[in-house]
């Protein structure tokens, strides 16, 4: 069964090309056929390959598959190569299931568009490049991946590409991103330097021989591949991307901006926990990332008025959540937060997404209302999804894997107390602003008739991830409740299990109690602001500092300000004063040389017998004086 | 006998000048025809008189006499001598004469650098002209006959006057307006 | 008559030749440069008789009678173009007929 680990991202790549060559000829239902099979495909060979590991699990709980030799020069040797272990089973699960909902769902969701074929070659192309991602054995596999899946979310966000604005989008994304990955690069070659190969296993075994805790590379390599997660998945300083990757259709956001690519980042450091380990200056800086994120986008989020706006900056918070977790080095709770944020997260956008085009694509959330009742399944799924994201207690699976975080932010080897605090109040307003989102989509009196009434292949996935929204938190469950801890076991051979160092119960029920009363207030303030009292809400906002406020949450706290200031003007204007280089003027002086011999030559074309007489002197004066005298 | 064959040169040499510094054409192809006779003279006085007698009669005598009637022809009278004074101007002399005046520094000096070879005394008889004509060189006289005959049928077909044919298409556009 | 050397009579062969070249390149007439290139041609084989004479050998007149028949042929189908020229362009300027400018 392990044999076929390679058909796992060959099939989406098989998708990818036959879609690319021969999409426009294959038709609508062909395409979809093929591009949502692939992915199907790839996820059933995920199951089955699942199902073999839990129950038979291979030498050293790790499977290993060389394809081929990728680059041999001298000492260094890269092979093509996948490697299997309960961490990137996680991940491929994730990848293939949600992948393939969304794909099913993107049939309904893009049906009618020109370029139907394009978006699911794209879309294939994205899951094949996410899969070598996280199956790859050495960092330069990964950071194939790494480029692959940027470079699918190019193409994807600027996927309406008549729309300039979606193009400016793309390339901020592209943009942004590329400078974490520059950080990247160099703490790859960083590591090279270090250990003479890029094999993951090799440098995590390597590692603790060649560096003491607090190696000064350490540190270094591990704030540069920080520098490369916080790019890619968005996190502060660098999340001003995401945002405005809404531009892109919702599938979109969905797989990419919500369930894989940007949880990229968050794979690429419990991949090496090995060297961040060895320096805890870098854990520290991850955790106080991303508790910094989670409250910057919190507070963004809070005033964003286009539902998938709040929704990506919801993201932004979550990630923020899952760095804060590895970054106190509670390594299987930031990744079963991953795992939970994919599935309700997924379920919010694809149902955003059904709002989306029962609204007339309108995506302004203040001009909908009353959808309770006109799409009962898009609300419930979307309920059970909101309720994950506040993480309601008991009920959903959020609650678990959130309250995991929160309480080894407080507890856990790297912990504080700070980060526990930040985390609580990110809970708040995570659920203030996800149920603000709630009430004024749903509740209300319906403003916009519906358009288009989703059918089965909306539904299904909806309520598949719902489910999984729901009861995928029962597999761990925290020391309060019986300590439950399928998942963290399950990821016991590849990330170490996390030891809270105040093992005190009660402080934990404290923390979740806390947690849990704070976000039910929460959610009611929602409701009496937007539902029962929204002259409040007005009210504030008229006031001056209301207003300004209220400006810069929408703008994501003016990061976009300060970037387009501080590092896009300047370099716009140097490269206007360089147009006309002085490396340009001997490429100008070229042209102008040849014009001038023109010039010259066409005078003397001027079509008078005598003026050619005078030539043929001249020539001949020239000749005879040549062959004469010298 | 050298002091005629440098006074012939001498005619010559002036009378070409006047023939290209002159502004009406009648005048300039009398003192042509000057220096063809002066020419003449010089190839009598070397030996060869054939050559002097076909010198006169076909160059003074026939080309010219050509060049004569076209002019007849053309009838430009004084309004072509007006222009002609108009076209002559001194500024226009320059540079052409000192391309003109290197040039023919340059082969006289060519000239003088080689040792001198005086010619021979003798006459060269008509007959022995002929002779070598019609044996060695029968091939070029064929050829020369063929050049006359292109040379005839040429002038006659480019010298006449052609009606200038209008296409019927645009004919009939000129009759509507 | 021994005293006259080829060099001379080249020297004057050349005299003649470049004065007529003279002419054609400053005349504006197209008559006037068909004269001067007569002069040329002239010029060319008075050169060639005097080599005969040098030589004693009947050749530089023949070349001279196939200078003259070329010359003759030459003037003939010249003069019939110009005559052409004229009527075409109602005039003898040698730069109007520069329709192949550029």
């Amino acid at each position: 069964m392990y044999d076929f680990l390679w058909l796992v991202p060959a099939l989406p790549f098989a998708g990818f090309f036959i879609l690319a060559v021969f999409g426009k000829k294959l038709g609508t239902r062909l395409s979809a056929f093929i591009g949502v099979g692939s992915v199907s495909l790839s996820a059933l060979l995920t199951l089955l390959i699942g199902l073999r590991f839990l129950s038979n699990p291979p030498e050293g709980h790790a499977f290993h598959q060389v394809l081929w030799s990728w680059m041999a020069a001298g000492k260094f040797q890269v092979n093509f190569a996948l490697h299997l272990d309960a961490l990137s089973l996680v991940f491929i699960f994730v990848i293939t299931f949600v992948g393939s909902l969304i794909h099913l769902y993107s049939t309904e969701y893009m049906a009618g568009d020109k370029g139907f074929s394009r978006f699911f070659a794209y879309m294939n192309l994205f899951v094949g490049a996410m899969l070598l991602l996280v199956l790859g054995d050495s960092l330069l596999l990964l950071y194939l991946g790494w480029e692959g899946v940027g470079l699918c979310s190019y193409l994807l966000i600027g996927f309406w590409y008549n729309d300039p604005a979606n193009g400016y989008a793309a390339r901020k994304a592209f943009i942004v991103t590329r400078v974490g990955d520059a950080a990247m690069a160099v703490g790859l070659f960083l590591l090279f330097s270090s250990f003479g190969t890029l094999n993951i296993q090799e440098i995590l075994n390597k590692a603790p021989q060649v560096w003491s805790v607090g190696n000064q590379t350490a540190v270094i390599a591990t704030l540069l591949l920080l520098g490369g997660a916080v790019g890619k998945s968005a996190q502060l300083p660098l999340q001003v991307w995401l945002p405005d990757a809404m531009a892109g259709p919702t599938p979109t956001s969905a797989l990419i901006h919500a369930a894989t690519m940007v949880t990229a980042g968050v794979y690429l450091i419990a991949r090496m926990h090995g060297i961040y380990e060895l320096a805890p200056f870098s854990m520290t800086a991850v955790a106080v990332v991303g508790a910094a994120t989670l409250l910057v986008a919190g507070f963004a989020g809070m005033a964003q008025e286009d539902i998938k706006r709040v929704l990506a900056y919801s993201t932004v918070s979550q990630i923020g959540y899952m760095f804060l977790a590895l970054g106190v080095g509670a390594w299987s709770a930031g990744i079963f937060h991953f795992m939970i944020h994919a599935f309700f997260k997924a379920l919010l956008f694809l149902g955003a997404g059904a709002i989306i085009i029962a609204q007339h694509h309108e995506q302004n959330m203040f001009k909908m209302g009353g959808l309770a009742k006109a799409l009962p399944i898009t609300f419930w799924t979307f309920l059970i999804g909101s309720g994950s994201l506040a993480a309601l207690p008991l009920i959903t699976a959020g609650f678990y894997s959130k309250d995991a975080i929160i309480w080894f932010a407080w507890a856990g080897p790297n912990g504080s107390v700070y980060l526990w605090a930040a985390a609580v109040f990110g809970a708040i307003v995570t659920a203030f602003y996800t149920f603000r989102m709630v009430f004024v989509t749903f509740f209300g009196e319906q403003k916009i008739e519906v358009s288009h009434y989703p059918r089965w292949t909306i539904h299904l996935p909806l309520i598949v991830l719902a489910f999984f929204a729901l009861f995928g938190g029962f597999i761990e469950l925290p020391g309060t409740m019986g300590h439950f801890t399928l998942f963290s076991d399950f990821l016991k051979s590849v990330l170490p299990v996390e030891m809270a160092h105040h093992e005190s119960a009660s402080l934990e029920w404290f923390s979740q109690i806390l947690t849990a009363t704070l976000a039910l207030a929460a959610i009611y303030l929602a409701y009496v602001l937007y539902l029962k009292k929204p002259h409040l809400v007005a009210a504030i906002t008229d006031t001056r500092w209301g207003g300004d406020l209220k400006r810069f949450f929408l703008s994501g706290l003016g990061f976009d300000w300060v970037y387009e200031r501080l590092f896009i003007r300047p370099y716009v204007w140097i490269a206007r004063i360089n147009k006309r280089d002085f490396i340009d003027l001997f490429f100008v002086f070229l042209p102008w040389l040849s014009r001038q011999f023109h010039y010259a030559f066409s005078y003397t074309q001027s079509g008078k017998v005598r003026r050619y007489i005078w030539g043929i002197a001249l020539g001949a004066v020239v000749s005879i004086t040549i062959v004469v005298f010298l | 006998m050298t002091v005629f064959f440098y006074i012939a040169a001498l005619i010559a040499i002036l009378s070409t000048v006047l023939v290209v510094t002159r502004a009406n054409v009648v005048h300039a192809l009398i003192y042509m025809v000057i220096s063809l006779l002066a020419t003449a003279v010089m190839f009598f006085i070397v030996g060869a008189p054939f050559m002097a007698a076909l010198e006169i009669m076909i160059y003074a005598g026939a080309i010219m006499v050509l060049f004569v009637f076209v002019i007849m022809m053309l009838n430009l009278g004084a309004k072509g001598v007006e222009q002609e004074k108009e076209w002559l101007s001194a500024s226009g002399w320059i540079i052409p004469a000192l391309f003109s005046f290197v040039l023919l520094a340059e082969v006289v000096y060519l000239i003088v650098a080689s040792p001198v070879s005086p010619l021979a005394g003798k006459m060269v008889p008509p007959k022995e002209v002929g002779y070598s004509l019609f044996t060695t060189y029968l091939l070029g006289v064929e050829l020369a006959a063929v050049l006359l005959l292109a040379g005839i049928v040429g002038a006659y077909h480019l010298a006449r006057k052609k009606k200038h044919v209008v296409h019927r298409f645009l004919q009939s556009k000129g009759a509507d307006e | 008559m021994s005293e006259i050397s080829l060099n001379t009579g080249l020297i004057i062969a050349s005299i003649l030749f470049f004065t007529g070249f003279l002419g054609v390149m400053i005349r504006r007439n197209i008559l006037f440069m068909l004269i001067s290139v007569e002069i040329m041609l002239n010029a060319a084989g008075l050169a060639f008789v005097f080599a005969g004479a040098r030589w004693h050998a009947p050749d530089g007149q023949i070349m001279l009678i196939f200078i003259l028949t070329m010359a003759a042929a030459e003037v003939a189908v010249g003069l019939a173009l110009m005559i052409q020229v004229y009527q075409k362009f109602k005039t003898l300027d040698s730069d109007a007929v520069s329709n192949m400018r550029g």
